[in-house]
Formats: structure tokens, C-alpha cells, sequence
């Protein structure tokens, strides 16, 4: 088993034994599942409607029910993987292990690589629960799965950057509260930069601020647009991200 | 196994460390006697490669702890202030974890697991969580975390704080056999502990290295005096100038209790036969001579208190077996 293995193996049994975990999740799961209920719901009401009135009714399920909740989906990873994020280095801290784990014959890279991988796991199998969403619907529906496929590939680089602006957060501060609290706030100005952008409109800035934010790219991977433009956005920033948490890190000894 | 040179730390405007020199040699245990805020820890820091000297240099094993920090903390078990234990794991799943963070696996691992969990005595805690075991045990579960890769150096800072009397001469005993096979430093501000398990003291204050010598050598070098104490059923008025008059006594103090005096004397002279002759054949009636020796506690409170600007005299209450601490 390699360094990083061990962490990853370790962190995952701390998430795990924490109640964290479970409270996230379940809050995660109840809150994607009501919103994809009440998109059904209203996606048959429209139905119904449209009976009345034309006799016939071809529903779009992924305009009407998928594109809607991915795009909600957005915002409850917002707000619920910074607090899944915050202990990872913070707890090191506080509890004095952090200095363990340095004098440990461990690079300060394989620590940073481990806990977030650790966490993207975590995030990954909560994530993977909220497929049986479409597996379900698709026993009483008809829908095109391919830009289902591509809006969960974009969760997925959309949670990796969430995942790794926490762990940067993390990195930055002893306290958990604190460090939650930095990454959702990066994360919001990371989102108002779209706003930002569009205001700009289309000059040379304002095309620079909008492609600082997640908010387009994540829209054309929901859309079912793969472009490697979106991927170098998702890569490069998570890069940059554990770049940055590393910096942190290692900084922290001198102090 | 381990040379430190002139090695300074400052953080901002203040200087932890400055110029701390010193070497331990293969085999060897190191006591790192201080007050608190001394340097101890800073110098521990350095040397396991936490954080960089700001100058000078700190070798470990023939490697530099600011060039290869890796190689040095291959062969480094270093147990900080606070046992680095993670509440939610169990001994072994803890102890697992850390072995595999050293590139220990498979038979190794299981093996030197074991061996640590015998040697420090955590085989009846090895299945429950940490976060439920006393400040003892943890303590020991720490222990257990720096010794599970065998290495050829060890740094304990305060390694027995929070056990039990009989804990402590457990750990003790271990440190003694682990020394001739291992380095070891151990940062204590318990006195009797460094005289029990150290063939060397560094005494540090204010971030200097104040002295370095074995524990008996410390304290004969530090005697500026030969002192005794001498009671008395039924002293005479004029007894202070007969006894300054007895050869080679320099100086009488009273005690605080009645009949008690202190006397000086010159160094490497022993007056106690004379003295217990006058006594005697003056009818004071003699109920107690005896030599007072210096202890480590003195050299090190005379050692680190000299710069508040105490007389060494100060050092002479603190001489009283009562007042000794443990």
C-alpha cells in the first residue's frame, strides 16, 4: 500500500465513523430526490395540460425534469461539500496531528493528492446514489440518456473543483466552522463572476470573467456539449487548487 | 547520529533559538532539560524536519534535515507534546495507518506491530478507539507510533507527562534499553527523569544552550561551596563566631527553624569532623550534620534563573529535601 492509499484509506474510515457523512448525505439524497419528484410532478401536470389542449403530448423529460435538477443540483453541492471538505486539514490542526503527518516520510503532495481523493470518493458514491433517479424513470419514460451522461460528467468536475477549493479552504485555517465558510464564499464569488461576465457583455473582459466562473462550462456539459475547452477549465482550475493547498500546507510549518 | 551547528530560529523579531550547538553521539540518550518556552520544541522541530533553522545546520544520520528531508525522516521516531493520535481509529487501525505511511506492509507491518504493542504494553486496548483511552494510554499509543519503524533516532518531547508513577518507570525502563541501540532525545522538565535515564544534559534557557555536561558533573562543576546543614538541641549565644572560627568555614547563616544552621565552607574541604568536635565539646547537643548536595533541580534552577539577576544563594532554599520536586 502506498502513502497515498494510507491516507486515503484512513480518511475514509474517519469520514465514515463521523456522523458527517451520514448527515450530509442523507440531507444531499432527500433534498436531490424531493427536487427531482416535484420536476416529475410538474413535468405530468404539464402533460396533462397539453392533452387538454392538442389532444397529444410529447413530453421532453431532460428539458423539462434532468436540465432542472442538474441545474439545482449545482447549488446543493455549493453548500454541502464545503462541510465535507472543512475537517480534512483544519482537524490536523487543532489536534496537533498535522505536525505527525509532516515529520512523517510522506511528500506534502501525497497528503494533499490523498484527502482529496479520499473526499471525491465520498463524493463520488453520493453522487452515484442519485443515479437511480434516471434508472427509474427510465423504466416509465423515454429519454435521451446522452446528455444525462454528460451533465453527471459535469457534476462530477464540477464537484472535483467544489472538492478542492475545500481542501484549500481547509488548508488555510485550525477552524472547521471557518474554513466552510471561506470555500463556500470562494465558490459564490466563483459563481457571480457569470453574472459579472454577462454584465461586461461581449468584450474581450467580459468573455476573461465569465470563463473564470464554472457557471457556462458546466451549462454545456448539461446541455450535452463536450467541448476541451470546459475540460482544460475543470482541470487546469483543480490543479491550480491543490497547487495552491500544497503552498498552504507547506507554508504552515514556517509559522 | 545527530550534529546540530549554530543553528538560530527566529520568528519575526524573536529569537527562539541562537546558535545552539550540540551532538549526540550513536547509542546515546539526550536529556533536553528547560523552562518552558526554552527552545525545546523549536530545536525538536527543526531536527525532524517540521520546520527550517533559520541558519545553521542540523544533521540526522549524515543527512541534512534541510537538504533531505526525506532520508531524515525515514530514520526518525519523533513523539511531539501532544500525542499526534486520531480519536476515530482504533490502536491497530491507527497503528496500521502509521507503519504504512513509513512503507511498512505485510508481514513487516503485522510483525512490528506487534512488537511495539508487547513492548509498550497496549495489548488489552488494541481494539478499542482511541478517543475512549486515558491520557496514559494515548500517551503510550504515541509512544508505540514513533518506535513501530524501528528507527535509529528518536525524539520525545516530554515523553512522560500524564502517565502514572508506575507508567513512568515503565517508559523509563524503556528508554534505557532502548539506548546503546538508539539516539535518543527526550525534552523533559522533570529533573529526576533526565538523572534516571540520560548520560547527557543539555540544560537550554532563552533559546542558548546554558550548559552540557553529565548529570554528576553538572551539579559537582556548579558547587561553588561545600554546604552544611547542622542542628542543635541547645546552641549558645556566641556559637555563629565559633563556628566562622573553625578552618575553612567561610560563612554561617541561621536557619528558619531554631537550632538550624547552614554553614559554608570551602570548596573541596571537608569540616564536618571539626566541626561535630566543637559541638560536642561545647554541650550543644548535636542532633544533625549532614553535607548537602547539590541536586540537578538546583544547577537547573540556578542555571535558568541566573538571568533574572538571582544570587546563586537562591539556590540554597531550594537545597531543603522537602521542598524538592517530583
Amino acid at each position: 500500500m502506498t502513502p497515498v492509499q494510507a491516507i486515503i484509506a484512513k480518511e475514509l474510515r474517519s469520514y465514515f465513523v463521523s456522523p458527517v457523512v451520514y448527515a450530509v448525505g442523507s440531507v444531499f439524497l432527500l433534498i436531490v430526490g424531493l427536487l427531482g419528484y416535484l420536476y416529475v410532478v410538474f413535468a405530468g401536470a404539464q402533460a396533462i395540460q397539453l392533452m387538454q389542449m392538442q389532444g397529444t403530448a410529447q413530453l421532453n423529460l431532460n428539458d423539462l425534469v434532468f436540465r432542472n435538477l442538474f441545474a439545482s443540483t449545482r447549488f446543493i453541492l455549493l453548500i454541502i461539500l464545503p462541510i465535507l471538505t472543512m475537517r480534512l486539514f483544519a482537524e490536523e490542526r487543532k489536534l496537533r496531528t498535522f505536525e505527525f503527518l509532516l515529520t512523517s516520510p510522506v511528500g506534502i503532495n501525497e497528503i494533499v493528492v490523498g484527502k482529496f481523493m479520499s473526499v471525491f470518493i465520498v463524493f463520488l458514491g453520493l453522487l452515484g446514489l442519485t443515479g437511480l433517479m434516471p434508472l427509474m424513470l427510465a423504466l416509465f419514460s423515454d429519454f435521451d440518456w446522452y446528455p444525462i451522461l454528460t451533465g453527471y460528467l459535469g457534476l462530477v468536475l464540477l464537484g472535483a473543483l467544489f472538492l478542492s477549493v475545500g481542501v484549500l479552504a481547509s488548508a488555510l485555517t485550525e477552524n472547521q466552522i471557518v474554513a466552510a465558510f471561506v470555500s463556500i464564499g470562494i465558490l459564490l464569488v466563483l459563481w457571480l463572476l457569470a453574472g459579472l461576465g454577462s454584465l461586461l457583455g461581449d468584450t474581450a473582459v467580459g468573455q476573461a470573467v465569465s470563463y473564470l466562473s464554472f457557471m457556462e462550462h458546466y451549462d454545456h456539459l448539461v446541455r450535452g456539449l463536450v467541448d476541451t475547452k470546459d475540460l482544460v477549465y475543470f482541470f487546469s482550475s483543480l490543479v491550480l487548487m491543490l497547487f495552491l493547498s500544497h503552498r498552504v500546507v507547506d507554508s504552515a510549518r514556517w509559522k | 547520529m545527530i550534529e546540530v551547528q549554530q543553528i538560530t530560529k527566529r520568528y519575526g523579531q524573536h529569537t527562539a533559538l541562537d546558535r545552539v550547538s550540540f551532538s549526540v553521539a550513536k547509542g546515546e540518550v539526550l536529556a533536553f532539560l528547560g523552562p518552558n518556552g526554552a527552545g525545546k520544541t523549536t530545536t525538536m522541530r527543526i531536527l525532524t524536519c517540521f520546520m527550517p533553522a533559520t541558519e545553521g545546520t542540523a544533521r540526522v544520520a549524515g543527512f541534512d534535515c534541510a537538504d533531505q528531508p526525506m532520508e531524515v525522516k525515514r530514520r526518525i521516531g519523533y513523539l511531539p507534546e501532544t500525542p499526534p493520535v486520531y480519536q476515530e481509529l482504533t490502536v491497530t487501525e491507527y497503528l496500521q495507518f502509521v507503519g504504512r505511511l513509513h512503507g511498512l506492509s505485510g508481514k513487516t507491518l503485522t510483525s512490528s506491530m506487534q512488537r511495539e504493542t508487547e513492548r509498550i504494553g497496549l495489548g488489552t486496548v488494541q481494539h478499542r478507539l482511541i478517543g475512549n483511552l486515558s491520557r496514559g494510554y494515548r500517551q503510550r499509543v504515541g509512544l508505540a507510533q514513533a518506535l513501530l519503524h524501528d528507527p535509529q533516532v528518536l525524539i520525545l518531547d516530554e515523553p512522560t507527562v500524564g502517565l502514572d508513577p508506575k507508567q513512568i518507570i515503565e517508559i523509563r525502563e524503556l528508554i534505557k534499553n532502548l539506548a546503546g541501540s538508539h539516539s535518543v532525545i527526550l525534552s523533559t522538565h522533570i529533573l529526576p527523569e533526565a538523572t534516571a535515564v540520560c548520560q547527557r544534559v543539555v540544560i537550554i534557557s532563552g533559546g542558548r544552550i546554558v550548559a552540557e555536561d553529565t548529570p554528576e558533573q553538572l551539579s559537582a562543576r556548579l558547587r561553588q561551596s561545600e554546604k552544611i546543614s547542622l542542628t542543635l538541641k541547645s546552641p549558645a549565644a556566641e556559637i555563629e563566631s565559633r563556628l566562622k572560627a573553625v578552618q575553612g568555614v567561610q560563612n554561617v547563616f541561621t536557619g528558619g527553624a531554631s537550632g538550624t544552621f547552614l554553614l559554608e565552607c570551602e570548596l573541596g574541604r571537608d569540616v564536618r569532623d571539626e566541626v561535630a568536635r566543637l559541638v560536642v565539646t561545647s554541650g550543644w547537643g548535636l542532633l544533625e550534620l549532614k553535607a548537602i548536595s547539590m541536586t540537578l533541580e538546583d544547577v537547573f534552577l540556578q542555571l535558568t534563573r541566573h538571568e533574572d539577576g538571582l544570587a546563586p544563594d537562591a539556590v540554597v532554599a531550594s537545597a531543603d529535601p522537602a521542598g524538592q520536586l517530583t
